[in-house]
């Protein structure tokens, strides 16, 4: 049995303390935005925020993720500016691994509002894109950075 | 008999969800898929799709009495946006709001006929059809109106749903001729076919960058894939998979340990009488963490079969072997006398190309959801060829056709894995043999070891040339036939009629320079076939065969002592079978070459560049000759000479599609194509040892990732020609231009792909 703080409501589901959390979400809680791609954290399709911080759900027992405030991608708003920049850059293909994108891209500009370049794709190159939309990726990193910083 | 109706079945949905004063509009009422694709001029691949099936009507839209339209999408959506130009075409004649289209991916049912998503074909092959069909929809609501108001139909006007009389200064909406019951409404083929369309001038959507329908659910989690999918009472599977790739047997399984497994239902031994597996046991559970526990835990005993010793090496000498012997090789191209013009020739060449085994790993593994209910097997999952698995099931699991329905969700990529049907088939049997509905998962490494990969390929070039010009050129390849073992019908005769060919193991060899003698054969490698079932990995027989064409051009000019970008200028020159015809390939190899020079001069090509600095260029059409995208690549390259270390600085691509329907979309696909080409060229390597392939994960088999990325700059061209495809060319033009870029920079010439830096310091001698 786990109590889980998800998006502001708490849950409490009867799985084994190892189940990976990603597991939990996805089909105990049904928040089906959260992705299975690899299952040993190396291509972040599953990531969710732990207290703020982006986390692979697929390599996180769910016994650790008790007494934390978990984030899905169903609990970032939809008009977070994120996700406004994915639009307005047509960001996503077959969009699967977006919902691990947006929330790292999410967790990195607000711990650095104003990166560089370089320091996008060092925070995004963690998450695999197999249609290589990476080119338009890294423009809405950017274009949500500077949105953020208008206000 | 063609005609408007009303239909039993949009979507998933049976007639009574379905408005009853729903008006809909279909065509091509009766007939085989020729029929249905008869509006389009012939096109390649066509005749491969005639003898996939028949079909009867095909329903493309509804709308409802707000005048809302659902556009009926028939084509896999997993990354292209394809419902969004098959909408805009629709749109664009039935004259309505924008913001009132939406998209529906409908069900497998008779009436639409050919479910396959690949070969770039689908806006190719359904541009025209939906313009008409749409068209279509705006007369028979014009005609209602006229009903309506008593006036001739030459005194109305229809713009942006509405339909209005100048001369009363009358309007009515759509949606209120439907509410007033606009009924269906007969055409004839031949009055289709005779409806004239929208001057291109006068459009409003076609041409035009608009936003991706399916985009804003990929940005809250909402889009639906296959493993979003639950049913009631659904337990989980995953498959326990041989040693081997393919050809094992399992003798014994004990479920000892595994019954220790907190949530293990059981398992399943499939006897897949299709073979299109061999040696799979379903492992049933609770859950999908406690399957993989039990998959673990269960001991599966195997006659593992003919390949348990084979490793790519093997397969690369067989390779060689039948390339000397020449034994089983098809002709493909016969054009002239090869043999006499290259020993008469001022300069010869001779070279091997060789492309290593590659995965396509989506990056949502493979999955289904199967429920019988009613004796009908409910699947629901994404999938490129439906109409494969409709017929795969059935015949596995002694089933009716009509005991088989396939419900479309999102594909977490495709790339022509999910042309496959070994998840829906294992599914299926895992779900008869545990009596209840069944998710079943693949893991991500079962996904990669049971891959049906890109095969290994083996070519030899040999070529003559005389002044700026090859007069010359035979090309051999061997290579597993993807085809053969998937979908026998798609055999081609060779162009002798003494055999078969597999047409996409060997398209792209008939390319569009002018070589008065060219012969290109093709072998299928038997051992390839069997250890290494080969699947079609997007932009399939082009990987390999531009590849090798476009490399050894560029020996040939230095050879010859001709600049690369000249020769191949030389013999684009769009005479006789490569002059191109109306409407697919209007221009013939004059397009190339200007996508060609425009790439060159947008890259700087010629100009002086850094040390160790150089610009590779290539150029390709389509995998069918017959609907051509003429694509140009320049890369600029920068290679290490201590160490050979490369780095791909820039691409630099030109893309002609005839039409860009969206011309943001067709960027969209450019760049990500042109980054799985680079992927393809130098990052992605898998190997076979044992019978297994090497690779199981993203740590050991590793696509590129942003870091990886050069600068890209794309240009979509559109002189107005009718549209051809564009989710391909941008893949096959990169690998030639990277090793042409690597011979500019440092003089090394490799052959291999994928390109590694110690093949480029070995050959810099």
């Amino acid at each position: 049995m786990a109590t889980l703080k998800i998006n502001g409501a708490t849950k409490t589901v009867d799985v084994p303390a190892d189940t990976p959390l990603l597991w939990v979400i996805r089909e105990h809680l049904r928040m089906t935005g959260t992705k299975f791609g690899c299952g040993k954290g190396l291509c972040g399709a599953c990531t969710v925020h732990i207290d703020g911080v982006a986390t692979r759900t697929c390599i996180t027992p769910v016994d650790a993720a008790e007494g934390v405030e978990i984030t899905t991608i169903e609990g970032l708003g939809g008009d977070h500016p994120v996700q406004k920049a994915w639009i307005a850059e047509q960001a996503p293909q077959c969009g699967y691994c977006q919902s691990g994108q947006i929330m790292t891209a999410a967790a990195f500009l607000s711990e650095n509002p104003n990166p560089s370049d370089d320091e996008i794709v060092g925070a995004m190159t963690g998450n695999l894109c197999r249609c290589m939309a990476y080119k338009r990726i890294k423009a809405a990193v950017a274009r949500a950075a500077s949105d953020m910083q208008k206000g | 008999m063609t005609r408007i109706e009303k239909i039993g079945r949009t979507g998933s949905k049976s007639v009574s969800d379905v408005s009853r004063r729903g008006f809909l509009v279909g065509s091509l009422a009766v007939g085989t898929l020729t029929m249905g694709y008869g509006l389009l001029p012939a096109v390649g691949g066509l005749a491969e799709a005639k003898a996939a099936g028949n079909f009867a009507p095909n329903i493309w839209f509804t709308m409802d009495e707000a005048g809302k339209v659902v556009v009926n999408i028939t084509k896999a959506e997993m990354g292209q946006h394809v419902g969004t130009p098959l909408s805009q075409a629709l749109a664009e004649e039935l004259e309505v709001p924008w913001e009132d289209v939406s998209i529906a991916y409908v069900s497998t049912a008779p009436e639409y006929g050919l479910f396959v998503t690949g070969g770039s074909w689908s806006v190719n092959w359904t541009f025209d059809q939906m313009s008409r069909a749409g068209a279509a929809g705006r007369i028979a609501l014009m005609e209602a109106a006229v009903k309506h108001w008593g006036v001739a139909l030459s005194e109305l006007q229809a713009e942006q749903g509405m339909v209005s009389h100048a001369k009363s200064g009358r309007k009515i909406s759509y949606g209120d001729l439907v509410k007033a019951g606009a009924t269906a409404r007969a055409f004839s083929e031949d009055e289709l076919k005779a409806i004239t369309l929208k001057d291109p001038s006068k459009r409003r959507y076609v041409g035009k960058p608009m936003p991706a329908l399916d985009i804003p659910a990929k940005t809250d989690g909402t889009a639906t894939f296959g493993l979003d999918v639950f049913v009631d009472g659904m337990v989980y599977a995953t498959p326990k998979v041989p040693p081997v790739r393919y050809g094992a047997k399992v003798t014994a399984v004990d479920e000892s340990a595994a019954k220790q497994v907190p949530g293990y239902q059981g398992h399943v031994v499939i006897n897949d009488v299709t073979g299109t597996t061999t040696g799979w046991v379903s492992v049933l559970a609770d859950s999908y963490p406690q399957a993989i526990k039990a998959r673990d835990a269960l001991k599966v005993t195997y006659d593992i079969g003919p390949n348990a010793k084979v490793s790519s090496a093997d397969i690369l000498a067989d390779a060689e072997k039948l390339q000397s012997s020449g034994e089983g090789a098809q002709l493909f191209v016969k054009d002239g006398d090869s043999v006499t013009a290259i020993k008469g020739a001022k300069a010869t060449h001779e070279a091997v190309y060789t492309t290593q085994l590659n995965v396509h790993a989506p990056l949502e593994p493979m999955n289904a959801v199967v429920e019988v209910k009613d004796d009908v097997y409910h699947i629901h999952t994404g999938n490129q060829f439906q109409t494969l698995a409709v017929g795969l099931v059935p015949a596995a699991l002694e089933l009716d056709p009509s005991q088989v329905v396939v419900h479309q969700y999102h594909l977490g990529g495709g790339f022509g894995r999910r042309l496959e049907s070994d998840y829906i088939l294992v599914a299926a049997l895992t779900a008869k043999g545990a009596g209840k509905p069944v998710k079943l998962i693949y893991s991500r490494e079962a996904d990669t070891l049971m891959d049906f990969t890109r095969t290994i390929t083996h070519q030899k070039l040999t070529g003559g040339g005389d002044g700026s010009k090859l007069v010359g050129l035979e090309q051999q390849v061997v290579s597993a036939w993807a085809t053969a073992r998937q979908a026998p019908a798609f055999l081609a005769d060779s162009v002798d009629k003494q055999g078969k060919v597999d047409p996409f193991s060997i398209n792209g060899s008939d390319h569009w320079y002018s070589i008065p003698n060219q012969t290109v054969r093709t072998i299928k490698s038997e051992l390839a076939q069997s250890a290494t079932p080969s699947g079609q990995l997007r932009s399939v027989a082009p990987g390999w065969t531009f590849w090798a064409v476009e490399c050894f051009i560029d020996e040939m000019a230095h050879k010859m002592g001709v600049d690369p970008l000249k020769m191949r200028l030389a013999m684009l020159d769009a005479t006789g079978k490569n002059a191109g015809s109306a409407p697919m390939a209007v221009g013939g190899a004059n397009r190339l070459a200007n996508v060609l020079q425009m790439a060159a001069d947008k890259a700087g090509y010629g100009k002086k560049m850094a040390a160790n600095t150089g610009i590779g260029i290539a150029c390709v059409s389509a995998q069918e000759r017959a609907t051509p995208t003429w694509t140009a690549c320049a890369s600029q390259v920068h290679v290490d000479p201590k160490t050979g270390e490369f780095k791909v600085e820039k691409m630099t691509l030109v893309i002609d599609v005839g039409t860009a329907v969206n011309p943001d979309g067709v960027r969209a696909q450019v760049e990500g194509g042109a980054l799985w080409g680079l992927s393809l060229a130098t990052k992605e390597f898998a190997t076979m040892e044992n019978g297994a392939i090497q690779q199981d994960n993203f740590d050991t088999y590793t696509p590129v990732r942003m870091e990886d990325m050069p600068d890209i700059d794309v240009t979509v061209v559109s002189p107005g020609h009718y549209p051809v495809g564009a989710g391909e060319p941008g893949v096959t033009v990169v690998a030639p231009t990277i090793a042409n870029g690597i011979f500019a920079a440092s003089g090394a010439r490799v052959r291999d792909l994928p390109i590694t830096a110690a093949a480029v310091k070995a050959a810099m001698g």
